[in-house]
Protein backbone atom coordinates (compact mmCIF):
# COMPACT_ATOMS: atom_id res chain seq x y z
CA UNK A 1 0.00 0.00 0.00
CA UNK A 2 1.28 3.27 -0.78
CA UNK A 3 0.84 5.67 2.55
CA UNK A 4 2.03 9.40 3.22
CA UNK A 5 2.62 9.93 6.71
CA UNK A 6 3.45 13.18 8.61
CA UNK A 7 6.80 12.76 10.47
CA UNK A 8 8.29 16.05 12.07
CA UNK A 9 6.13 18.42 9.48
CA UNK A 10 7.05 16.31 6.59
CA UNK A 11 5.10 14.48 4.62
CA UNK A 12 6.80 10.93 4.03
CA UNK A 13 5.74 8.68 1.41
CA UNK A 14 6.23 4.61 0.88
CA UNK A 15 5.20 1.54 -0.38
CA UNK A 16 4.69 -0.83 2.72
CA UNK A 17 2.53 -3.44 3.77
CA UNK A 18 -0.51 -3.57 6.31
CA UNK A 19 1.54 -5.51 8.65
CA UNK A 20 4.16 -3.08 8.78
CA UNK A 21 4.63 -1.59 11.93
CA UNK A 22 4.68 2.05 12.39
CA UNK A 23 8.10 1.62 14.57
CA UNK A 24 10.24 -0.48 11.64
CA UNK A 25 8.73 2.23 9.10
CA UNK A 26 10.27 5.15 11.09
CA UNK A 27 13.44 3.34 12.01
CA UNK A 28 13.94 1.38 8.71
CA UNK A 29 12.27 3.25 6.40
CA UNK A 30 13.07 6.60 7.15
CA UNK A 31 16.27 5.91 9.00
CA UNK A 32 14.81 8.00 12.26
CA UNK A 33 16.83 5.36 14.54
CA UNK A 34 16.17 7.84 17.36
CA UNK A 35 12.96 5.89 18.28
CA UNK A 36 14.14 2.71 19.72
CA UNK A 37 12.70 -0.61 20.24
CA UNK A 38 12.69 -3.01 22.89
CA UNK A 39 9.93 -5.52 23.79
CA UNK A 40 7.99 -5.40 20.95
CA UNK A 41 4.85 -6.36 23.12
CA UNK A 42 3.72 -2.73 23.70
CA UNK A 43 4.90 -3.18 27.21
CA UNK A 44 8.46 -1.32 28.18
CA UNK A 45 7.42 2.13 26.29
CA UNK A 46 10.91 2.50 24.34
CA UNK A 47 9.33 2.75 21.44
CA UNK A 48 7.08 5.62 22.21
CA UNK A 49 5.90 8.80 19.66
CA UNK A 50 4.24 11.30 19.24
CA UNK A 51 0.87 10.51 17.33
CA UNK A 52 -1.10 13.86 16.74
CA UNK A 53 0.68 14.98 19.73
CA UNK A 54 0.13 12.46 22.15
CA UNK A 55 2.38 9.72 23.16
CA UNK A 56 1.32 5.74 21.77
CA UNK A 57 3.84 2.83 21.27
CA UNK A 58 4.93 2.38 17.75
CA UNK A 59 5.16 -1.28 17.78
CA UNK A 60 1.80 -1.65 18.49
CA UNK A 61 0.59 0.68 15.79
CA UNK A 62 0.31 -0.09 11.93
CA UNK A 63 2.25 2.22 9.38
CA UNK A 64 -0.89 2.24 7.32
CA UNK A 65 -2.86 3.46 10.50
CA UNK A 66 -0.67 6.71 10.67
CA UNK A 67 -0.76 7.34 7.35
CA UNK A 68 -2.96 10.86 7.12
CA UNK A 69 -1.59 11.60 10.80
CA UNK A 70 1.33 13.26 12.44
CA UNK A 71 4.22 11.44 13.86
CA UNK A 72 6.95 13.68 15.81
CA UNK A 73 9.83 11.68 16.74
CA UNK A 74 13.04 12.94 19.23
CA UNK A 75 14.93 13.86 15.88
CA UNK A 76 12.55 16.46 15.82
CA UNK A 77 13.09 18.01 19.48
CA UNK A 78 15.93 20.19 19.08
CA UNK A 79 15.66 22.91 16.80
CA UNK A 80 18.62 23.31 15.35
CA UNK A 81 21.82 23.33 17.93
CA UNK A 82 18.92 24.65 20.60
CA UNK A 83 17.88 21.48 22.57
CA UNK A 84 14.13 21.16 23.92
CA UNK A 85 14.26 22.35 27.34
CA UNK A 86 13.23 18.79 28.33
CA UNK A 87 16.88 17.47 26.27
CA UNK A 88 18.21 20.17 28.78
CA UNK A 89 16.93 19.10 31.58
CA UNK A 90 18.26 15.33 30.56
CA UNK A 91 21.17 16.83 30.34
CA UNK A 92 21.20 18.94 33.91
CA UNK A 93 19.46 16.54 35.81
CA UNK A 94 21.22 13.56 34.50
CA UNK A 95 17.81 11.82 33.05
CA UNK A 96 19.87 9.11 31.41
CA UNK A 97 22.61 6.52 31.56
CA UNK A 98 22.36 4.07 28.89
CA UNK A 99 19.93 6.18 27.03
CA UNK A 100 18.08 3.26 25.61
CA UNK A 101 14.61 4.85 27.30
CA UNK A 102 15.48 8.59 26.64
CA UNK A 103 13.66 9.73 23.77
CA UNK A 104 10.39 7.96 24.75
CA UNK A 105 10.68 9.77 27.89
CA UNK A 106 12.24 12.86 26.47
CA UNK A 107 8.52 12.62 23.93
CA UNK A 108 6.44 11.94 26.75
CA UNK A 109 7.82 14.95 28.93
CA UNK A 110 7.36 16.62 25.88
CA UNK A 111 3.70 15.94 24.95
CA UNK A 112 2.62 16.82 29.20
CA UNK A 113 4.30 20.26 29.31
CA UNK A 114 2.60 21.38 25.86
CA UNK A 115 -0.68 20.31 28.05
CA UNK A 116 0.17 20.77 31.76
CA UNK A 117 3.17 23.51 31.51
CA UNK A 118 3.28 23.29 35.66
CA UNK A 119 3.01 19.51 36.33
CA UNK A 120 2.95 18.40 39.83
CA UNK A 121 5.85 14.99 40.73
CA UNK A 122 2.86 12.40 40.82
CA UNK A 123 1.49 13.79 37.26
CA UNK A 124 5.52 13.78 35.64
CA UNK A 125 5.72 9.84 37.32
CA UNK A 126 2.32 9.22 35.79
CA UNK A 127 2.62 10.39 32.39
CA UNK A 128 5.56 8.27 32.45
CA UNK A 129 4.55 5.29 34.34
CA UNK A 130 3.88 3.27 30.82
CA UNK A 131 7.89 3.33 30.05
CA UNK A 132 10.34 1.88 31.97
CA UNK A 133 14.12 2.68 32.96
CA UNK A 134 16.03 0.02 33.76
CA UNK A 135 18.72 2.46 34.97
CA UNK A 136 17.81 5.76 36.93
CA UNK A 137 15.52 4.77 39.44
CA UNK A 138 12.89 7.31 37.81
CA UNK A 139 14.05 10.06 39.85
CA UNK A 140 16.11 11.89 37.79
CA UNK A 141 13.60 11.65 34.99
CA UNK A 142 11.01 13.00 37.04
CA UNK A 143 13.57 16.31 37.87
CA UNK A 144 14.85 16.05 34.49
CA UNK A 145 11.45 16.93 33.12
CA UNK A 146 10.59 19.24 36.37
CA UNK A 147 13.49 21.13 35.24
CA UNK A 148 12.17 21.65 32.09
CA UNK A 149 8.79 23.31 32.97
CA UNK A 150 10.93 25.68 35.54
CA UNK A 151 13.02 26.32 32.94
CA UNK A 152 10.09 27.21 30.21
CA UNK A 153 8.02 29.25 32.70
CA UNK A 154 11.32 31.62 33.61
CA UNK A 155 11.66 31.68 30.02
CA UNK A 156 7.96 32.66 29.56
CA UNK A 157 7.52 34.86 32.94
CA UNK A 158 9.84 38.12 33.28
CA UNK A 159 8.28 40.13 29.99
CA UNK A 160 4.67 39.15 30.80
CA UNK A 161 4.93 39.45 35.27
CA UNK A 162 7.93 41.00 36.30
CA UNK A 163 9.05 43.58 34.51
CA UNK A 164 11.15 45.07 36.47
CA UNK A 165 13.50 42.23 36.98
CA UNK A 166 13.42 42.06 33.08
CA UNK A 167 17.08 42.23 32.93
CA UNK A 168 17.68 39.00 33.86
CA UNK A 169 15.58 37.19 30.76
CA UNK A 170 18.63 36.11 28.36
CA UNK A 171 16.27 36.33 25.26
CA UNK A 172 16.33 33.07 24.12
CA UNK A 173 12.87 32.92 22.73
CA UNK A 174 14.00 33.05 19.23
CA UNK B 1 10.87 -9.11 15.93
CA UNK B 2 7.00 -9.69 15.97
CA UNK B 3 5.57 -9.22 12.74
CA UNK B 4 1.58 -10.51 12.13
CA UNK B 5 1.13 -12.90 9.42
CA UNK B 6 -0.06 -10.96 5.58
CA UNK B 7 -3.17 -9.12 5.83
CA UNK B 8 -5.18 -6.95 3.90
CA UNK B 9 -6.15 -3.57 5.19
CA UNK B 10 -9.61 -0.85 4.11
CA UNK B 11 -10.12 2.20 5.86
CA UNK B 12 -13.82 2.33 6.62
CA UNK B 13 -15.05 6.02 5.96
CA UNK B 14 -18.45 5.42 6.99
CA UNK B 15 -20.27 2.98 9.47
CA UNK B 16 -22.08 1.30 6.58
CA UNK B 17 -18.82 0.77 3.84
CA UNK B 18 -17.44 -1.28 7.83
CA UNK B 19 -20.53 -3.16 8.18
CA UNK B 20 -20.37 -4.21 4.09
CA UNK B 21 -16.20 -5.14 4.27
CA UNK B 22 -17.48 -7.31 7.37
CA UNK B 23 -19.85 -9.03 5.69
CA UNK B 24 -17.95 -9.31 2.55
CA UNK B 25 -15.38 -11.23 3.90
CA UNK B 26 -17.08 -12.87 6.68
CA UNK B 27 -15.02 -14.75 9.58
CA UNK B 28 -11.92 -13.35 8.06
CA UNK B 29 -12.45 -10.16 8.77
CA UNK B 30 -11.75 -8.39 12.03
CA UNK B 31 -12.40 -4.49 12.97
CA UNK B 32 -9.44 -3.02 14.36
CA UNK B 33 -10.03 0.10 16.65
CA UNK B 34 -6.99 0.63 19.30
CA UNK B 35 -5.48 -2.04 18.05
CA UNK B 36 -3.80 -2.88 21.11
CA UNK B 37 -5.50 -6.28 21.78
CA UNK B 38 -5.43 -7.18 18.54
CA UNK B 39 -2.36 -6.56 17.22
CA UNK B 40 -0.60 -8.39 20.15
CA UNK B 41 -2.61 -11.37 19.52
CA UNK B 42 -1.54 -11.33 15.74
CA UNK B 43 1.89 -10.99 16.45
CA UNK B 44 1.46 -14.03 18.33
CA UNK B 45 -0.53 -16.03 15.35
CA UNK B 46 -3.04 -16.05 18.04
CA UNK B 47 -5.32 -14.25 15.50
CA UNK B 48 -4.80 -14.50 11.89
CA UNK B 49 -7.63 -11.96 10.11
CA UNK B 50 -7.41 -11.80 6.33
CA UNK B 51 -8.80 -8.00 6.30
CA UNK B 52 -8.98 -5.51 9.47
CA UNK B 53 -11.16 -2.97 8.85
CA UNK B 54 -9.21 0.41 10.24
CA UNK B 55 -12.44 2.10 12.68
CA UNK B 56 -10.37 5.02 13.61
CA UNK B 57 -11.74 7.59 11.45
CA UNK B 58 -15.19 6.90 12.41
CA UNK B 59 -15.59 10.00 14.50
CA UNK B 60 -19.29 9.47 14.63
CA UNK B 61 -18.25 6.61 17.14
CA UNK B 62 -16.30 8.73 19.52
CA UNK B 63 -18.77 10.10 21.79
CA UNK B 64 -20.44 10.81 25.33
CA UNK B 65 -23.38 12.42 25.81
CA UNK B 66 -26.17 12.28 28.20
CA UNK B 67 -29.39 11.11 26.65
CA UNK B 68 -32.67 10.93 28.56
CA UNK B 69 -31.64 9.17 32.07
CA UNK B 70 -28.67 6.88 29.92
CA UNK B 71 -24.62 8.07 28.93
CA UNK B 72 -24.04 6.59 25.69
CA UNK B 73 -20.67 6.22 24.99
CA UNK B 74 -19.44 5.48 21.34
CA UNK B 75 -18.02 2.17 20.76
CA UNK B 76 -14.23 4.20 19.52
CA UNK B 77 -14.47 6.33 22.90
CA UNK B 78 -10.75 5.83 24.53
CA UNK B 79 -9.48 4.77 27.44
CA UNK B 80 -7.98 8.64 27.83
CA UNK B 81 -11.36 9.96 26.77
CA UNK B 82 -13.38 8.52 29.41
CA UNK B 83 -10.83 9.44 32.35
CA UNK B 84 -10.50 13.07 31.32
CA UNK B 85 -14.24 13.14 31.15
CA UNK B 86 -15.89 15.12 33.93
CA UNK B 87 -19.63 13.77 32.96
CA UNK B 88 -18.26 10.43 33.18
CA UNK B 89 -16.47 11.17 36.66
CA UNK B 90 -19.51 12.45 37.45
CA UNK B 91 -22.06 9.90 37.41
CA UNK B 92 -19.83 7.00 37.21
CA UNK B 93 -17.18 7.28 39.43
CA UNK B 94 -16.22 3.62 38.72
CA UNK B 95 -15.03 4.22 35.50
CA UNK B 96 -12.54 6.69 36.60
CA UNK B 97 -11.61 4.45 39.60
CA UNK B 98 -10.20 1.70 36.71
CA UNK B 99 -9.28 3.80 33.98
CA UNK B 100 -6.80 5.01 35.90
CA UNK B 101 -5.38 1.73 36.31
CA UNK B 102 -6.49 -0.07 33.05
CA UNK B 103 -2.55 -0.09 31.33
CA UNK B 104 -0.37 3.29 31.02
CA UNK B 105 -1.03 6.22 29.34
CA UNK B 106 0.31 5.48 25.68
CA UNK B 107 -2.22 2.49 25.81
CA UNK B 108 -5.14 4.32 27.25
CA UNK B 109 -4.47 6.36 24.04
CA UNK B 110 -4.87 4.04 21.73
CA UNK B 111 -7.98 1.45 23.78
CA UNK B 112 -11.30 2.10 23.38
CA UNK B 113 -13.96 0.92 25.08
CA UNK B 114 -15.46 -0.89 21.89
CA UNK B 115 -12.28 -2.77 21.78
CA UNK B 116 -12.27 -3.55 25.75
CA UNK B 117 -15.82 -5.09 25.32
CA UNK B 118 -15.51 -7.19 22.04
CA UNK B 119 -12.24 -8.65 23.19
CA UNK B 120 -13.94 -10.43 25.90
CA UNK B 121 -10.90 -11.57 27.90
CA UNK B 122 -12.16 -12.25 31.30
CA UNK B 123 -9.60 -9.45 32.87
CA UNK B 124 -10.44 -6.50 31.10
CA UNK B 125 -11.44 -4.49 33.42
CA UNK B 126 -14.24 -2.38 31.82
CA UNK B 127 -16.15 -5.59 31.07
CA UNK B 128 -16.51 -5.97 34.96
CA UNK B 129 -17.37 -1.93 35.18
CA UNK B 130 -19.90 -2.18 32.35
CA UNK B 131 -21.14 -5.52 33.99
CA UNK B 132 -21.60 -3.56 37.53
CA UNK B 133 -23.16 -1.05 35.59
CA UNK B 134 -25.75 -2.78 33.90
CA UNK B 135 -24.69 -1.08 31.02
CA UNK B 136 -26.59 -2.71 27.41
CA UNK B 137 -24.35 -2.32 24.10
CA UNK B 138 -25.56 -1.37 20.65
CA UNK B 139 -24.48 -3.99 18.06
CA UNK B 140 -25.01 -2.48 14.51
CA UNK B 141 -25.60 -4.70 11.32
CA UNK B 142 -27.12 -4.89 7.85
CA UNK B 143 -30.76 -5.45 9.26
CA UNK B 144 -30.06 -2.37 11.87
CA UNK B 145 -29.53 -2.05 15.38
CA UNK B 146 -29.88 -3.85 18.52
CA UNK B 147 -29.49 -3.42 22.13
CA UNK B 148 -28.39 -6.08 24.43
CA UNK B 149 -27.91 -6.29 28.04
CA UNK B 150 -24.14 -6.43 29.07
CA UNK B 151 -25.18 -10.35 30.94
CA UNK B 152 -25.60 -11.85 27.16
CA UNK B 153 -23.11 -9.73 25.72
CA UNK B 154 -20.12 -11.95 26.82
CA UNK B 155 -20.64 -15.29 25.91
CA UNK B 156 -17.43 -17.29 26.86
CA UNK B 157 -13.82 -16.07 26.57
CA UNK B 158 -13.10 -14.10 23.62
CA UNK B 159 -16.92 -14.28 21.89
CA UNK B 160 -19.58 -12.05 22.61
CA UNK B 161 -22.69 -11.31 21.25
CA UNK B 162 -21.52 -9.54 17.69
CA UNK B 163 -22.50 -11.73 14.72
CA UNK B 164 -20.51 -12.09 10.89
CA UNK B 165 -21.23 -8.73 9.27
CA UNK B 166 -22.05 -6.72 12.60
CA UNK B 167 -20.17 -4.33 15.20
CA UNK B 168 -20.95 -2.83 18.15
CA UNK B 169 -21.39 0.70 18.19
CA UNK B 170 -22.50 2.34 21.23
CA UNK B 171 -22.59 1.48 25.03
CA UNK B 172 -25.15 2.32 27.41
CA UNK B 173 -25.67 2.88 31.03
CA UNK B 174 -28.05 4.05 32.75
CA UNK B 175 -27.71 7.10 35.26
CA UNK B 176 -29.27 6.49 38.67
CA UNK B 177 -30.32 8.98 41.42
CA UNK B 178 -28.27 8.45 44.29
CA UNK B 179 -26.41 6.30 42.70
CA UNK B 180 -22.88 5.37 43.89
CA UNK B 181 -19.79 2.70 42.21
CA UNK B 182 -16.47 2.05 42.76
CA UNK B 183 -13.72 -0.06 41.54
CA UNK B 184 -10.75 -1.77 43.69
CA UNK B 185 -8.08 -3.89 41.42
CA UNK B 186 -4.78 -5.55 42.37
CA UNK B 187 -2.49 -5.77 40.24
CA UNK B 188 1.81 -7.22 40.41
CA UNK B 189 2.87 -3.72 39.04
CA UNK B 190 1.70 -0.20 37.66
CA UNK B 191 -0.46 -0.83 34.28
CA UNK B 192 -0.15 -4.66 34.30
CA UNK B 193 -3.66 -6.36 34.10
CA UNK B 194 -5.36 -7.04 37.14
CA UNK B 195 -4.45 -10.53 39.67
CA UNK B 196 -8.26 -9.79 40.52
CA UNK B 197 -10.59 -7.00 40.76
CA UNK B 198 -14.40 -6.31 41.99
CA UNK B 199 -16.48 -3.17 40.64
CA UNK B 200 -19.40 -2.57 42.49
CA UNK B 201 -22.61 -0.19 41.70
CA UNK B 202 -25.40 0.90 43.73
CA UNK B 203 -28.15 3.14 44.74
CA UNK B 204 -29.78 4.11 48.25
CA UNK B 205 -33.44 3.89 48.48
CA UNK B 206 -34.29 5.48 52.39
CA UNK B 207 -31.27 4.13 53.71
CA UNK B 208 -31.37 0.86 51.73
CA UNK B 209 -29.56 -0.81 49.03
CA UNK B 210 -31.50 -1.35 45.50
CA UNK B 211 -30.10 -1.39 42.08
CA UNK B 212 -27.10 -3.46 42.96
CA UNK B 213 -24.63 -4.29 40.41
CA UNK B 214 -21.59 -6.33 40.95
CA UNK B 215 -18.72 -6.98 38.77
CA UNK B 216 -15.19 -9.24 38.91
CA UNK B 217 -12.14 -9.39 36.61
CA UNK B 218 -9.58 -12.20 36.13
CA UNK B 219 -11.20 -14.41 38.31
CA UNK B 220 -13.27 -16.42 35.57
CA UNK B 221 -14.02 -16.89 32.06
CA UNK B 222 -17.49 -16.01 31.11
CA UNK B 223 -20.41 -17.02 33.00
CA UNK B 224 -19.65 -15.83 36.49
CA UNK B 225 -22.92 -15.74 38.77
CA UNK B 226 -23.10 -13.06 40.63
CA UNK B 227 -26.94 -12.80 40.34
CA UNK B 228 -26.68 -14.37 44.20
CA UNK B 229 -24.72 -11.50 45.04
CA UNK B 230 -26.78 -8.51 43.75
CA UNK B 231 -29.68 -10.47 45.18
CA UNK B 232 -28.52 -10.63 48.70
CA UNK B 233 -27.29 -6.74 48.55
CA UNK B 234 -30.40 -5.86 47.03
CA UNK B 235 -32.94 -4.22 50.08
CA UNK B 236 -30.26 -4.40 53.00
CA UNK B 237 -28.89 -1.86 55.11
CA UNK B 238 -25.49 -1.02 54.42
CA UNK B 239 -23.79 -2.68 57.27
CA UNK B 240 -20.46 -4.75 57.50
CA UNK B 241 -22.04 -8.02 58.22
CA UNK B 242 -23.64 -7.61 54.84
CA UNK B 243 -20.47 -6.76 52.94
CA UNK B 244 -18.90 -9.87 54.67
CA UNK B 245 -21.62 -11.85 53.93
CA UNK B 246 -21.79 -10.73 49.61
CA UNK B 247 -17.76 -11.17 49.85
CA UNK B 248 -18.04 -14.52 50.70
CA UNK B 249 -20.58 -14.97 47.88
CA UNK B 250 -18.38 -13.36 45.14
CA UNK B 251 -15.50 -15.31 46.80
CA UNK B 252 -17.83 -18.57 46.43
CA UNK B 253 -19.10 -17.69 42.80
CA UNK B 254 -15.85 -17.44 40.85
CA UNK B 255 -13.53 -19.74 39.08
CA UNK B 256 -10.02 -18.29 39.44
CA UNK B 257 -7.35 -20.37 38.01
CA UNK B 258 -3.76 -20.32 39.11
CA UNK B 259 -1.24 -18.84 37.12
CA UNK B 260 1.91 -16.29 36.96
CA UNK B 261 -0.24 -13.49 38.31
CA UNK B 262 -1.64 -15.62 41.60
CA UNK B 263 -2.68 -18.87 43.03
CA UNK B 264 -6.42 -19.68 42.64
CA UNK B 265 -6.83 -19.26 46.28
CA UNK B 266 -5.42 -15.76 46.52
CA UNK B 267 -7.33 -14.86 44.02
CA UNK B 268 -10.38 -16.07 44.95
CA UNK B 269 -9.57 -13.83 48.73
CA UNK B 270 -9.46 -10.96 46.56
CA UNK B 271 -13.01 -11.57 44.87
CA UNK B 272 -14.08 -11.62 48.00
CA UNK B 273 -11.95 -8.69 49.73
CA UNK B 274 -12.41 -6.22 46.68
CA UNK B 275 -15.53 -6.51 46.44
CA UNK B 276 -16.10 -5.54 50.42
CA UNK B 277 -13.89 -2.44 49.21
CA UNK B 278 -15.74 -1.54 46.14
CA UNK B 279 -19.01 -1.74 48.56
CA UNK B 280 -18.01 0.24 51.10
CA UNK B 281 -16.85 3.09 48.57
CA UNK B 282 -19.92 2.50 46.65
CA UNK B 283 -22.39 2.97 49.74
CA UNK B 284 -20.03 5.89 50.96
CA UNK B 285 -20.07 7.88 47.51
CA UNK B 286 -24.40 7.49 47.02
CA UNK B 287 -24.56 9.15 50.28
CA UNK B 288 -22.14 11.53 49.39
CA UNK B 289 -24.23 12.24 46.04
CA UNK B 290 -27.20 12.10 48.14
CA UNK B 291 -26.61 14.57 50.31
CA UNK B 292 -25.34 16.94 47.47
CA UNK B 293 -28.51 16.64 45.30
CA UNK B 294 -30.94 17.05 48.78
CA UNK B 295 -29.36 20.16 49.00
CA UNK B 296 -29.27 21.47 45.40
C1 LIG C 1 0.55 -3.30 27.77
C2 LIG C 1 -0.94 -3.42 27.85
C3 LIG C 1 -1.55 -3.44 29.09
C4 LIG C 1 -2.91 -3.53 29.19
N1 LIG C 1 -3.48 -3.53 30.44
C5 LIG C 1 -4.81 -3.60 30.55
C6 LIG C 1 -5.44 -3.59 31.82
O1 LIG C 1 -4.78 -3.47 32.86
N2 LIG C 1 -6.79 -3.70 31.89
C7 LIG C 1 -7.56 -3.78 30.76
O2 LIG C 1 -8.77 -3.86 30.87
N3 LIG C 1 -7.00 -3.77 29.55
C8 LIG C 1 -5.66 -3.69 29.42
N4 LIG C 1 -5.09 -3.69 28.18
C9 LIG C 1 -5.95 -3.79 27.00
C10 LIG C 1 -6.26 -2.43 26.45
O3 LIG C 1 -7.19 -1.82 27.28
C11 LIG C 1 -6.79 -2.59 25.02
O4 LIG C 1 -6.53 -1.46 24.31
C12 LIG C 1 -8.26 -2.87 24.92
O5 LIG C 1 -8.59 -3.97 25.65
C13 LIG C 1 -8.69 -3.17 23.51
O6 LIG C 1 -9.09 -2.02 22.95
P1 LIG C 1 -8.64 -1.70 21.47
O7 LIG C 1 -9.44 -0.56 21.02
O8 LIG C 1 -7.17 -1.58 21.44
O9 LIG C 1 -9.12 -3.02 20.69
P2 LIG C 1 -8.55 -3.76 19.41
O10 LIG C 1 -7.27 -4.40 19.74
O11 LIG C 1 -8.60 -2.87 18.24
O12 LIG C 1 -9.68 -4.86 19.24
C14 LIG C 1 -9.87 -5.88 20.19
C15 LIG C 1 -10.95 -6.85 19.68
O13 LIG C 1 -12.20 -6.20 19.59
C16 LIG C 1 -12.71 -6.17 18.26
N5 LIG C 1 -13.34 -4.85 18.11
C17 LIG C 1 -12.80 -3.64 18.41
N6 LIG C 1 -13.73 -2.66 18.25
C18 LIG C 1 -14.86 -3.28 17.81
C19 LIG C 1 -16.17 -2.81 17.48
N7 LIG C 1 -16.49 -1.52 17.56
N8 LIG C 1 -17.09 -3.72 17.06
C20 LIG C 1 -16.77 -5.03 17.00
N9 LIG C 1 -15.56 -5.54 17.31
C21 LIG C 1 -14.61 -4.67 17.72
C22 LIG C 1 -11.51 -6.40 17.38
O14 LIG C 1 -11.88 -7.00 16.17
C23 LIG C 1 -10.69 -7.34 18.24
O15 LIG C 1 -11.19 -8.65 18.14
C24 LIG C 1 -3.71 -3.61 28.03
C25 LIG C 1 -3.11 -3.60 26.78
C26 LIG C 1 -1.75 -3.50 26.67
C27 LIG C 1 -1.13 -3.48 25.32
S1 LIG D 1 9.04 -1.88 21.86
FE1 LIG D 1 7.13 -0.91 21.90
S2 LIG D 1 6.59 -0.98 23.97
FE2 LIG D 1 8.46 -2.10 23.95
S1 LIG E 1 18.68 5.26 30.87
FE1 LIG E 1 19.00 3.16 30.58
S2 LIG E 1 16.96 2.44 30.41
FE2 LIG E 1 16.67 4.46 31.01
Amino acid sequence: MRITVNVNGEDRTREVEPRHLLVRFLRDDLELTGTHWGCDTSNCGTCVVLMDGEPVKSCTVLAVMAAGHEIRTVEDLADGDRLDPVQQGFIEQHGLQCGFCTPGMMLTGRALLDRNPDPSDQEIREAISGQLCRCTGYLNIVRSIRWAAREEAAVAAPEATTPATATATTGSQA
Amino acid sequence: MQVPASFDYRRATSVAEALELLRRYGEEARVVAGGHSLLPMMKLRLAGPELLVDINDLHELDHIELVGDELRVGALTRHRTLLESPLVGRYFPIVHDAEKVIADPPVRNRGTIGGSLCQADPSEDLSAVCGALHARVVIRGEGGERVVPMADFHQGPYETAVGVGEMLVQVRIPVLPGAGSAYEKVERKSGDWAVAAAGVALTLREGRIADAGVGLAAVGAGALNLDAVQELLNGGEPSEALYEEAALLASANCSPVTDGRGSAEYKRHLAGELTRRALRRSVARARTAQGTTGEA
